[in-house]
């Protein structure tokens, strides 16, 4: 079952395409995730499908809601974290809980929240005095306040340190956990290939790929890498003719081995034939940073 | 009901936090009333119309009350709401917009009527305030005073670019106003020039209608329709010009 239809969305600010032509559908129980750099089109898109902008073409349902005549029905049954929002600074972590309760119909008790998103014990505390962590949990926490069927998380992780990071990414599988529908925006790649269950990848306000975050690198074709340093005498290209190798790359001393199948051990077996041993080798698998790179011809950091 | 309830008692909770407000709103109008009620008394005076100088001044203080609330507080609160990204989080909930805007005016009202049983209750005690001949009327028209300048407050906060611009336009208005109208100080003190020009501010208005009423002297018909005229003017402009983000 379709929980989202997006069918050649198009919005426009001003001169500006925020979105071009961008179509997907998003299945009931998966972290669906949209990534792409910044301005991509990401939170335009985002922000029509929960009704906050008027589409200026192209069609849009959300749990089979049209976002803009039926947008408090919708509302009533997603959880939204936005990339940009507050609560007032003076306003009690309780408070803000205990006030969005009022707004939905049917809502979950908010102490558990609190207690299962690690803000028990900043309760009392106000939204200034929240770290970045913790005011994206209580942010989750309000999310999640009406039990929604379909969470929206935009940015959730921007700004946040390492370790705070990863926190969150169990969090958001936990909410997947439960059954709920996860829209995961991100300009992260690295987070939408943890992360996501499929992934559209967006540029310039188009769809420039959907699909597994495996499938994506795994039709990059050549999808491993071995890199090491070279020594005198050593010829890389005498490693062209090994099975599954595909490309082979020079960045001054480095050599980047790149291909598919059992390459490390390929690669390794030649070497130690010629008695060259290299300390530094190893091997790195291709990520969605490299699809990128692959259909854009440009990294993700502008 | 129960969201805007809950929002206006929240958000009333959140103006005792905020320590300049409550002065401008809560502490300052009684500063003036304990000031000039030991220097003046409230003894009777030809000089004041005949009416003692606490009489004559508790309207005129809860005037300020209205002006500074709707003129000083509420644009930059709105305003700042807007740049925060906090307008936008109420959007996002099943919460209409007309719910949303009707907590924060309820919230000022409950400010304002606040502020005014301070200064009244404490007028009342120390220096034997008149009991206003009809109080229903006093509140009504303090109400029509709050919707009316209060609809000044969100059109500034729609029209100015930001909270910060907002604070200085509403200063720049409310300020002159404040010492031309009567609300702070009695107008007898004012040149005649300058009293005939305070009849172009519509504080003059509510202190007027304020002082009316509680003198027993009826509603001030001119205020009334300046107050209401501005209501219906500033309302349709502010719906033309009320951005949420
Ligand atoms: N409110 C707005 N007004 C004008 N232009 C906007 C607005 N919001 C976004 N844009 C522009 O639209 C494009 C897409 O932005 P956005 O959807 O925020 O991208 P992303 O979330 O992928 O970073 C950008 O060029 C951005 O500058
Ligand atoms: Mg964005």
């Amino acid at each position: 079952m379709n929980v989202i239809e997006v069918q050649h969305l198009r919005k426009q600010y001003g001169a500006v395409t925020a979105v071009a032509d961008i179509s997907f559908t998003v299945k009931k129980g998966e972290i669906f995730g949209i990534v792409g750099p910044n301005g991509a089109g990401k939170t335009t898109t985002v922000e029509t499908l929960i009704g906050l902008r008027k589409p200026d073409g192209g069609t849009v349902q959300v749990l089979g809601f049209n976002p803009q005549t039926d947008a408090s029905e919708l509302r009533q049954r997603i959880g939204i974290q936005l990339q940009q929002a507050a609560i007032p600074n003076r306003m009690k972590v309780w408070e803000a809980l205990d006030m969005y309760a009022t707004f939905y119909d049917h809502t979950v008790p908010w102490e558990p929240l609190l207690e299962q998103w690690g803000l028990a014990e900043k309760r009392n505390a106000t939204f200034s005095k929240l770290s970045g962590g913790q005011k994206q949990r209580l942010f989750i926490a309000l999310a999640l306040l009406n039990d929604p069927e379909v969470v929206f998380l935009d940015e959730l992780t921007t700004g946040l340190d390492p370790q705070a990071r990863h926190a969150t990414w169990d969090a958001v599988r936990a909410i997947r956990d439960q059954g709920k529908t996860v829209i995961l925006v991100t300009h992260f790649m690295d987070e939408a290939q943890e992360l996501a269950d499929r992934v559209a990848i967006i540029d310039k306000g188009q769809v420039v790929a959907l699909d597994t975050p495996q499938g994506l690198i795994d039709g990059l074709g050549g999808n491993n890498r071995v890199r090491f340093t070279s020594q005198n005498g050593f010829n890389p290209e005498d490693l062209r003719p090994l099975s599954g190798v595909t490309q082979i790359e020079q960045q001054g001393k480095q050599v980047i081995v790149h291909g598919n199948g059992a390459l490390l051990v390929n690669v390794v077996l030649a070497l130690s034939q010629q008695n060259f041993i290299p300390t530094d080798l190893h091997s790195e698998r291709a990520n969605l940073e490299d699809v990128f790179l692959s259909l854009t011809g440009r990294t993700v950091r502008v | 009901m129960q969201a805007v309830g809950k929002m206006t008692w929240i958000e009333l909770k959140l103006k005792m936090r905020e320590p300049i407000g409550v002065f401008f709103t809560l502490v300052f109008p009684l500063l003036l009333l304990f000031l000039f009620g030991t220097i003046y008394g409230n003894e009777p005076t030809p000089f004041l119309g005949g009416h003692g100088s606490v009489d004559n001044s508790v309207p005129g203080y809860i005037a300020m009350i209205i002006g500074t609330i709707a003129l000083t507080g509420l644009p930059v609160v709105l305003g700042e709401y807007r740049e925060q990204g906090i307008l936008r989080r109420l959007q996002v909930t099943p919460l209409s917009s007309t719910a949303v805007l009707g907590a924060q005016i309820s919230t000022y009202i409950v400010l304002a009527l606040f502020g005014t049983a301070l200064v009244v209750l404490s007028g009342m005690m120390v220096y034997g305030l008149a009991v206003p001949s009809a109080p229903i009327a006093v509140l009504l028209a303090i109400i029509l005073c709050c919707i009316s300048f209060f609809s000044v407050g969100f059109l500034l906060a729609g029209v100015m670019p930001t909270a910060n611009a907002a604070q200085a336009v509403g200063m720049a208005l409310f300020f002159p106003m404040l010492f031309l109208s009567g609300a702070a100080m009695p107008q007898e003190v004012l040149p005649d020039a300058l009293v005939n020009f305070s009849q172009l501010l519509p504080l003059t208005h509510v202190v007027n209608l304020l002082k009316g009423l509680w003198f027993g002297e009826g509603w001030d018909v001119t205020a009334v329709v300046v107050l209401i005229l501005m209501f219906i003017i500033a309302t349709i402009l502010s719906a033309k010009t009320f951005r949420w983000e």
